[in-house]
């Protein structure tokens, strides 16, 4: 529908104008990989084997921080009450706002990730990445918006956030992770069919339920 | 009963917060084109029943009728009929006036928005501050602005939870002077206020609120803030 | 539920476990290849499966609550996710207790192992989100919330870990002949009649404490 592309035109507008949301997560994701470049011991074979989880937990990680800012910047000024207001379903500010940070999310990744293979001396041509990106993605901000607004209601929201996707997304990092690996291996396609797969069926599964408890989430 | 008759009609209405009650049967109607000031001590529920009234908020029991529609039912219906105006302004700090209410007149699906836009900005007094951002402006400022976004969609419904708060003494009459315009005409008002003056002013009719249910009502004309001074003082058991 | 009832099903619980103990310890012979600490087994998987069981209560009492908003569909949610949260901390610990002999490390990233800690993460949270929350109504429904997402996830999260697993094979294989399977079968009958014992107790003391509140909050209107 137009009005989640309205929410979604309103939030691109905010954050071109703050860039807070976007610079924060790109340089969170930066420096949590070059921690992990100290933690481990940069060998030929220590990369191989690491290299998928150090991206995943970046991305999941910073991920989360971007997630906080959806809907913490809605409580200001009663701004979610007002979306709330508007004479429009509750799944369509949902989705409005899932829109929003799959963008910045996948627009951080595709940054991060070209400097990661850098950085760890891997192989620049690397397309099944895109694919596993926009899955894992769609999974991470299915329950994330989800989950921000429900933290958002809260005190201590930038704690509580984490709490709840981490455990629940566990199976999406598990497949991203696995199928990144398969394809820094440069193994066939069809051995990361599987993972894909539940990537698949997480996203589906969580994308209808997310919508259609998201009401009960934001109502008082 | 013809439900055309009243803009708002309410009846029974109970609100609970788990086991803690903020709405204990409430019964009330605003006759199209009326408008109803209601007063009452902080926590009689006022704010309760105007979330209740503008959908953000689930009646635990009881009826609610607004322009006829039920809000059990209808309510995304209902929210393109209402304006909403409250003490949070709704608005978005690093947009500019223009740009948040070109965001909310589309989510209202406005026609004419350009014009409407320039319109209500107009009404307010904001014309010349339209592409700054609203970070920049003063609080009497950004109330004007979120009233201009209430009324962007021209609602018949006007639901106001204590729109004074926080301005000093000119911006409050430049509020009254505005908000007399905006009630002028054929626009049903509700308006909850701490402002026993500013109440008066406006309204048709008058309410009062305690530990959530109606204590008093009746109309206002010929009530001089005196002795409904004295009324509300006595429903609410304040000392005189 | 009427006092008759109540003893009726305690009497068959404490009938039930005993006779449970009395399998895994006397009756079940001892495995061949990992003695009797394999015994625990007897502990551990019915311990799972009772868990799984409470958090699909969970579900249902959350999708209910949210749907009919009485306090008594959450009081049935959070008692039995109290329950299951336990069961499972208890699954978290008779496994490393069964892996340490067996297998000489503390854990092991198996299947069953690794859901589990997952779930105890997962319903933990929706214990914990009640504190968060300002107020007790707003609490109830977000953890309902959690209730169902949670339990969406318990068949994904079991896809994706037993498929994990396969890349690296565990040690852990299961073979059971006729005595092993009913012992299990047994304990798992005793535990589930414990966890409705368990659950009975909490709803019921929830519910006296909902009548508590209510008859405080009538005597301090009365006063006020």
């Amino acid at each position: 529908m137009n009005k989640a592309l309205a929410i979604l035109g309103k939030d691109v507008l905010s954050e071109l104008r703050s860039k807070e949301i976007v610079v924060s997560i790109l340089f969170f994701a930066l420096l949590v990989i070059v921690v992990f470049n100290f933690a481990f011991d940069p060998g030929e074979d220590t990369v191989k084997l690491v290299a998928p989880g150090v991206l995943w937990v970046a991305f999941t990680f910073a991920g989360v921080l971007g997630l906080n800012r959806t809907f913490a910047v809605e409580k200001e000024k009663g701004c979610l009450e007002g979306l709330m207001l508007c004479p429009v379903d509750r799944a369509i500010i949902y989705w409005g706002k899932m829109a929003v940070s799959f963008i910045f999310m996948l627009a951080v990744e595709a940054v991060i990730t070209p400097i990661f293979l850098l950085l760890f001396d891997l192989p620049l041509f690397v397309p099944e990445l895109a694919l596993i990106a926009v899955l894992a993605t769609v999974g991470f901000v299915s329950v994330g918006t989800l989950f921000s607004a429900l933290a958002a209601s809260t005190r201590s929201r930038d704690i509580l956030l984490p709490i709840l996707f981490f455990p629940i997304v566990i199976p999406v990092i598990i497949s991203a992770v696995e199928a990144t690996q398969v394809a820094f291996d440069g193994k066939a396609f069809s051995d990361m069919v599987s993972w894909l797969g539940i990537m698949g069926a997480f996203d589906a599964v969580f994308l209808v339920v997310s919508t259609l408890v998201f009401e009960f989430v934001i109502e008082e | 009963m013809d439900r055309s008759v009243f803009a708002i009609e309410v009846r029974g209405l109970k609100k609970s917060f788990g086991e803690s009650p903020a709405l204990r049967g409430i019964d009330f109607s605003v006759g199209s084109g009326e408008c109803l000031a209601l007063f009452g001590p902080n926590g009689a529920g006022k704010t309760t029943l105007i979330k209740v009234l503008a959908t953000l908020s689930r009646p635990s029991n009881g009826e609610v009728y607004i322009a006829g529609l039920d809000i059990r039912k209808d309510a995304v219906k209902i929210r393109s009929r209402i304006g909403v105006i409250s003490h949070q302004t709704f608005l978005y700090d690093n947009l500019t006036a223009y740009e948040n209410l070109k965001f909310y007149g589309q989510m209202y699906g406005v026609a004419g928005l350009e014009e409407r836009i320039l319109a209500v900005t107009g009404q307010v007094g904001l014309a010349k501050r339209l592409h700054d951002r609203v970070g920049v402006f003063s609080r009497g400022m950004q109330q004007r602005l979120s009233i201009a976004r209430a009324i962007l969609h021209d609602p018949p419904i006007m639901l106001l939870d204590e729109p004074e708060t926080g301005l000093d003494q000119q911006a409050t009459a430049m509020l009254a002077a505005l908000l007399k315009t905006l009630i002028s005409g054929d626009r049903t008002v509700l308006m909850t206020t701490h402002n026993l003056a500013l109440g008066l002013a406006l309204s048709d009719r008058v309410a009062i609120l305690h530990k959530g249910k109606i204590a008093h009502e009746g109309a206002t004309q010929n009530t001089d803030l005196a002795s409904f001074q004295y009324t509300y003082n006595r429903c609410t058991g304040a000392a005189s | 539920m009427s006092k008759r009832l109540y003893n009726l099903l305690l009497a068959f619980s404490f009938v039930l476990m005993i006779a449970a103990l009395y399998l895994i310890f006397i009756y079940a012979p001892a495995e061949k290849e990992m003695g009797d600490i394999q015994r625990i087994f007897y502990f551990h998987v019915p311990l799972a499966w009772i868990a799984f069981l409470a958090f699909a209560v969970v579900f249902v009492g959350s999708i209910l609550y949210l749907w009919k908003r009485e306090s008594k569909w959450d009081m049935l949610a959070q008692s039995s996710a109290e329950i299951g949260v336990v069961f499972t901390t208890l699954v978290l610990v008779t496994g490393p207790i069964w892996a340490r002999p067996v297998w000489g490390t503390w854990w092991e990233w198996e299947p069953r192992l690794t859901s589990s800690l997952v779930l105890w993460f997962t319903y933990l949270a929706y214990l914990l989100v009640r504190s968060y929350a300002s107020e007790e109504s707003m609490g109830a429904r977000f953890a309902a919330v959690l209730g169902i997402v949670g339990f969406v996830n318990v068949p994904i999260v079991y896809l994706s870990v037993n498929l994990w697993r396969t890349q690296h094979p565990p040690h852990l294989v299961n073979n059971l002949d006729g005595s092993m399977l009913l012992t299990l079968q047994v304990s798992l009958a005793a535990f589930t009649a414990l966890y409705v014992l368990l659950m009975y107790h909490s709803v019921s003391i929830r519910k006296l404490a909902g009548r508590v509140r209510y008859l405080k909050r009538l005597m301090e209107e009365r006063e006020g």
